[in-house]
């Protein structure tokens, strides 16, 4: 089922949280809000399974307006952060409770039971059906979850930060089920997290999203290598900064061209995005950015360098390997593989 | 006035550090200290009680019970916790999920307001009926006009009754339920169940132990109220009399055997709930815990 979501504006109290997000989703596709604390993903994720009603604009699912829609009549599986299984329900009990809540075609007891066991066997949980939630880990409870939200059907599968309370072993080998699971049944999935290890591996899009807005939507690669602004650039991955001059399509740093040309940057003050992975060590320096080494530090299986660079002293970082000799020096000279302007702030 | 607190779940037991255990004298004089309190303020009382109404041997002590009047006082107080018990419970859930659930103006103001008949004087609360409903009272003339009778009859016991006994099934269920949240609930509604089928499958279940104490303690009290009771009842024979009232006629008669004949039985009462509370823990403490949290 496709969805989406046109000009929603969600306000608490006053306060907006959302302001005008619109976003297509896909029949099928796995999609991840993902944004810091706050930045209104999870109220996203609400406004379209129905357990918030938009202050402003509309949600489609399909051709249909679902904004009017209570959450009952919507038919999607929700998947809470927290589990929120019933305790005092069995497994097999929990997952048929959709089935038999069931308006008009209500099926049998024995096949609400048929039905739940064949889910228990899809998440891979067989002979667990009499156990009780407590009587479960972390990881089992989820997988409980999400057999319950697919138990109805659903049009689409929504999650709220579904690995946010297991543990890190636990959680990298959920995301590989679940994307098994997402590619065995097809659902439209979005699901909500802040790990961006966690977004970039597992969907096929992921939504950027700050201060409740929509930074931008892409593949993990468009996030990653074409990041469309600041926010996305020092968001996703590591990244440094510095503030710089345009002049004739040159950059410049205090009074240096730095061997980058933007062509078509407006002159004036910019400041200069790049990965500290992705740079050209550089012996001689005409046309580079030169600065004074601050410190270094080992990170696993790299070295971060911190260099002062200019009159000002901006601080930048930069990785090199281990084993670089530009490491024991006390002045590098670097320019950015890639890299990407921005209007200064 | 009874203890508002209503007492935890809690049934593990801290395993004692060495560093805080006292020593051997010590341990015996607090244990002595808290037996002796115990059997002079609790057990001996109690045991007077069943001694004196049985002093005069069963025979006397069964004809006090069946004595019309004794009998008319125990359908009364049957009768006014079979009204106010269930009202309570049903305003006790409610006003538990709206202060759970929803965020409305006037919230901390009703939570108070639910406290209230723990801090006011029983006695006042019977009062207050008075002056509502009295002959001389803001509705009294209009009561009149149209025939209705409260006060001095059954309908002003029970809302003197409801009004002594509504904080329990309420106070009980706020913390449960603004602990439990509403997670549960969102997870049924999103799975397709209407409103009604996620309070009588989730909500209810998630909360019965804590309602279940919360009946408990609201029925001991609806049945063992006196001062409330006492001041709208009219004290009238085999009509207005429940059970305490009934013992404070009889034994301002001096007639020994039939008042402590019936507080034997109220007596009674509060040894079963105390064992069904204590059963309730036993049998269903782990429950309760996990209902209680994860």
């Amino acid at each position: 089922m496709e969805v989406r979501v046109v000009n929603v504006r969600k306000e608490f109290e006053r306060f907006p949280a959302l302001h005008d997000v619109s976003l297509d989703i896909r029949s099928g596709e796995l999609i991840a809000l993902l944004g810091p604390s706050g930045s209104g993903k999870t109220t996203l994720l609400r406004l379209i399974a129905g357990l918030e009603r938009p202050t402003k604009g509309a949600i489609f699912f399909g051709d249909e307006d679902a904004s009017q829609k209570s959450i009952q009549e919507r038919n999607v599986g929700f998947v809470f952060q927290h589990y929120a299984l019933f305790r005092h329900m069995t497994v097999a009990d929990n997952i048929g409770f959709g089935l038999k809540v069931r308006h008009g075609a209500r099926p049998s007891g024995q096949e609400i039971r048929r039905r739940a066991l064949e889910l228990l066997d899809l998440v891979q949980l067989s002979g667990l059906e009499k156990r009780y939630p407590a009587q479960l880990s972390g990881g089992q409870r989820q997988r409980v979850a999400l057999a319950r939200a697919m138990a109805i059907e659903p049009k689409v599968l929504l999650l709220d930060e579904p690995f946010g309370a297991l543990d890190a072993q636990v959680r990298r080998e959920l995301r590989r089920w679940l994307r098994e699971i997402h590619d065995r049944t097809g659902h439209t999935t979005v699901f909500v997290t802040h790990d961006q290890e966690e977004a970039l591996e597992l969907a096929d899009r992921v939504v950027v999203m700050s201060q409740g807005r929509i930074e931008q939507v892409g593949t993990a690669d468009d996030i990653y290598d074409t990041p469309n602004s600041p926010f996305v650039y020092s968001f996703i991955g590591e990244s440094s900064s510095l503030p710089v001059k345009v002049e004739n399509g040159e950059v410049w740093i205090a009074d240096r061209p730095i061997g980058l040309s933007a062509p078509h940057a407006p002159s004036g003050e910019a400041v200069l995005y790049f990965r500290p992975h992705d740079v050209d060590l550089l012996d001689g320096c005409s046309g580079c950015i030169a600065g004074t080494v601050a410190a270094s530090r080992r990170v696993a299986g790299t070295r971060r360098v911190e260099l002062e660079v200019g009159g000002e002293r901006q601080r930048v970082e930069i990785e090199l390997p281990v084993d670089h000799p530009a490491a024991q020096k006390s002045r590098v000279a670097f320019r950015p593989r890639r890299w990407k302007l921005f209007p200064a702030a | 006035m009874a203890d508002p607190e209503i007492k935890s779940y809690e049934l593990h037991h801290e395993s004692q550090s060495a560093a805080v255990t006292e020593s051997r004298p010590v341990k015996a004089v607090l244990m002595a200290i808290a037996l002796a309190f115990l059997a002079v303020f609790l057990l001996l009382p109690l045991i007077v009680v069943f001694h004196e109404a049985l002093a005069k041997g069963i025979g006397a002590y069964t004809e006090a019970l069946s004595s019309p009047d004794t009998r008319s006082a125990i359908r009364l107080t049957l009768l006014v916790a079979a009204i106010s018990v269930p009202l309570n419970v049903i305003f006790g859930i409610s006003a538990a999920w709206a202060i759970a659930k929803f965020e409305f103006k006037g919230k901390a103001f009703l939570t108070t307001l639910i406290d209230l008949p723990f801090s006011v004087s029983p006695v006042i609360s019977g009062l207050v009926y008075v002056l509502l409903f009295g002959a001389q009272g803001l509705l009294g003339a209009w009561l009149k006009a149209h025939g209705i009778v409260i006060l001095f009859a059954v309908p002003g016991i029970v809302l003197a009754t409801i009004f002594v006994t509504f904080p329990f099934v309420a106070r009980e269920l706020i913390p449960l339920m603004q602990e439990q949240g509403n997670g549960d609930e969102e997870a049924a509604l999103s799975l397709g169940a209407s409103g009604w089928q996620a309070f009588w499958y989730v909500t209810l279940p998630n909360v019965k132990w804590g309602l279940l104490y919360g009946v408990l303690l609201c029925n001991a009290r609806a049945m063992g109220e006196f001062g409330a009771v006492s001041v709208v009842s009219g004290h009238i024979r085999g009509l207005t009399n429940t059970m305490p009232l009934h013992v404070e006629i009889l034994y301002n008669e001096y007639n020994a055997v039939g008042a402590f004949a019936v507080a034997s039985l109220l007596a009674g009462l509060a040894l079963v709930t105390l064992v069904l509370k204590t059963l309730l823990e036993m049998r269903y403490g782990a429950e309760i815990a996990a209902t209680r949290g994860h």
